[in-house]
């Protein structure tokens, strides 16, 4: 048992957590925070025959992965806010192709080289938006190395149940603080595996017509069913269209299959909410504090209570609503001008209940930060 | 296995433009998988964007349409994960040496084993007619409308420089050619490069007053000679067409397999 606890970085938490999923492909680059995804990744991949390699850049990164995908394996790669704008237009063939796959981007400071030793939670709306295109997308944050290792099995499994690419966004201090882990037991935590195509050799295979349920089976690249794939508009072959009402099949089919699924998608932890007059809602690092400044409260009699997001996209609407409703006063605690506060104040029916505590200067937000906001709305000062 | 069975035939004919010389290449390259007998399963072809990335659309492989410069890249995923495995990718002179650049001689330092065909018509076609990274210093196109100042790289010389183990060059006027270097590189364990000239009548040929498909095609003709040759040895000037580089270097994925081998030894020991 005591060999399955682990005291290791978040990165590293991130790399258990992915070969406990199945992985067995990785291409990346080297970038502070994410570094050590690869480094760890680069001694212990092939000792179990899985691929690593070093690319060019991260463009090179990202596609190489969505190769290795189509070949029938569990793929990722892992940056952090300057590559993972490079890798945003191989992201978007990702979604076009529905080839699965998982990209960690261990959030710093930004725009541009910004400050990468330190953290932010400022790419939240990238890894919604980043590439071109109407499309939906799944991501995943977590604020401890034991979620860190869940989020990150839950991204694999996400990625080939829905075939997509799900973006893990973590945060430099996750990334790099060091706390216990507890290795679960293989079988503990339930794996998603492909779905395979059981269409025979020598029958016709439509790799891009979806079963009655929306999931799409595959067949390896290399196997006994030769198809395209294209990031242009495509038919059920997998061939070039302009056909409006495949256009329109297509896209229609790419967005609802995630924005469809919200509630399946959704993972959230509650701390403190059953009578909540004061909701904070957090994720990643942040929530952290989050969480020490709610406990505060409840000390004092105060009803505090936490939303911490897990699922950052598609955006757990019904929760947020549902769990702010009752409250006077909604927190969004966060490391950025308010990405995930805008979501909130534009989900709860009164947006005017809905603040921002947030810290952008590199500094991991404090209780005593969010305290003083505290003190502010309630028109106390600081 | 007819020729013929390595095409996606209902998708013919073509969008290539009359007179365009990608056809011949698509010609060479089936012939010479039909002379090494390979079966369709074990070929992946990966393209990226423009004129040239089409022809993964009429064969009857594993094909991948990529995005614009990343073919390599991409195939470099897919090779390195199922080595066994066949990868052949064709791009174009924009696509392979401007925006994919990068790739492309990365590609060619790790030595992995694929084949880069650079269908080198000097144009952006698909665009309608830019300046590519091989058009040449004094070319006309419709965004060097005075005259082109850029230089032009040398396909083969950067291949080489690059560290690629196979490098040939020839143009579609020499089918035969086109098959033979195309059969040989397929064979390589190696980066392999096959540069094969080929003409764009509709942009390249007429801002650049060159005449129709035949008189594209003659020039290819007179200007070209075989690597060695007594012309060659005559005119510099003439661009020479054959095997320029045949080398045995270590291939990325056997070495990938040697790594997988001493990890594999360190974690029971």
């Amino acid at each position: 048992m005591n060999s399955q606890l682990r005291f290791v970085q978040g990165n590293e938490a991130c790399v258990e957590g992915a070969l406990y999923a199945g992985l067995e492909f990785f291409a990346g680059y080297p970038i502070t925070p994410s570094t050590e995804v690869a480094e760890h990744l680069s001694r212990r991949l092939p000792q179990r025959g899985g691929k690593f390699i070093q690319m060019e850049d991260e463009i090179a990164s990202m596609c190489a992965i969505i190769g290795a995908s189509l070949t029938g394996h569990k793929v990722l790669t892992a940056t952090s806010g300057p590559g993972f704008s490079l890798m945003q237009e191989a992201l978007g063939y990702a979604v076009m192709t529905e080839i699965p796959c998982v990209i960690v981007n261990v959030q710093r400071g930004g725009p541009s080289t910004g400050i990468p030793t330190h953290i932010a939670q400022a790419d939240v709306n990238q890894a919604r938006w980043g590439t071109h295109g109407d499309h939906a997308i799944i991501a995943l944050t977590a604020s401890s190395h034991q979620d860190v290792f869940a989020m990150t099995v839950e991204a694999f499994n996400m990625a080939e149940t829905y075939r997509t690419p799900v973006v893990l966004l973590f945060d430099e201090v996750v990334g790099h603080m060091r706390e216990p882990l507890l290795l679960p037991e293989p079988g503990e935590i339930p794996l998603v595996e492909r779905l395979k195509t059981s269409v025979r050799e020598g029958v016709d295979y439509h790799p891009y017509l979806p079963r009655e349920d929306g999931r799409l089976p595959m067949a390896d690249f290399g196997g006994v069913h030769r198809y395209n794939v294209t990031g242009l508009y495509h038919d059920m072959w997998g061939f070039p269209s302009d056909n409006p009402k495949v256009v329109h099949g297509l896209i229609r089919h790419l967005v609802d299959k995630i924005e469809n699924h919200v509630e399946q998608i959704a993972r959230y932890k509650t701390f403190y909410l059953e009578d909540a007059r004061t909701v904070l809602v957090s994720y990643g690092a942040s929530a952290r504090t989050a969480l020490h400044v709610v406990e505060g409260q409840r000390k004092r009699g105060q009803k505090y209570g936490l939303l911490e997001l897990q699922t950052l996209w598609p955006f757990p609407t019904e929760v947020v609503a549902e769990v702010c409703a009752k409250a006077e006063r909604v927190i969004v605690v966060e490391m950025n001008m308010g990405q995930i506060c805008r979501e909130v104040q534009r989900t709860v029916r009164d947006p005017g209940k809905v603040f921002l505590a947030n810290r952008i200067d590199g500094v991991l937000i404090t209780p005593t930060d969010v305290r003083q906001v505290l003190r502010l709305i309630a028109g106390q000062g600081v | 296995m007819a020729v013929k069975d390595y095409l996606r035939e209902r998708f013919f004919p073509h969008m290539w433009c009359p007179g365009c010389g990608h056809g011949t290449v698509l010609n060479g390259l089936v012939h010479a998988i039909e002379k090494l007998g390979m079966s369709k399963n074990e070929i992946v072809m990966v393209s990226g964007i423009g004129c040239s990335s089409r022809i993964s659309g009429y064969v009857d492989f594993h094909t991948m349409h990529t995005l614009h410069g990343r073919a390599l890249a991409f195939a470099t995923g897919i090779k390195l994960s199922k080595p066994e495995l066949n990868v052949i990718v064709p791009m174009g002179d924009g696509d392979a040496l401007a925006i994919g650049g990068n790739h492309f001689i990365h590609a060619a330092r790790r030595n992995i084993a694929m084949t880069a065909l650079v269908m080198n018509n000097r144009i952006y076609g698909m665009t309608g007619g830019q300046y590519s990274p091989l058009s040449g210093y004094g070319t006309i196109a419709t965004t060097a409308p005075y005259t082109n100042i850029d230089q032009g790289f040398d396909v083969a010389a950067l291949s080489m420089a690059a560290g690629a183990t196979f490098v040939a060059r020839t143009t579609v006027y020499h089918v035969h050619e086109v098959a033979d270097l195309i059969q040989q590189a397929i064979l390589h364990d190696g980066f392999s490069v096959v540069e094969v000239l080929s003409q764009c009548p509709t942009y390249f040929g007429r801002h650049n007053r060159l005449g129709g498909p035949v008189e594209m095609l003659q020039w290819f003709k007179d200007n070209t000679t075989r690597i060695g040759s007594k012309a060659a040895a005559e005119n510099p000037e003439l661009i020479q067409r054959g095997i320029f580089m045949q080398a045995d270097k270590p291939e990325y994925c056997t070495e990938y397999d040697k790594i997988v081998e001493q990890a594999m030894a360190a974690a029971k020991a």
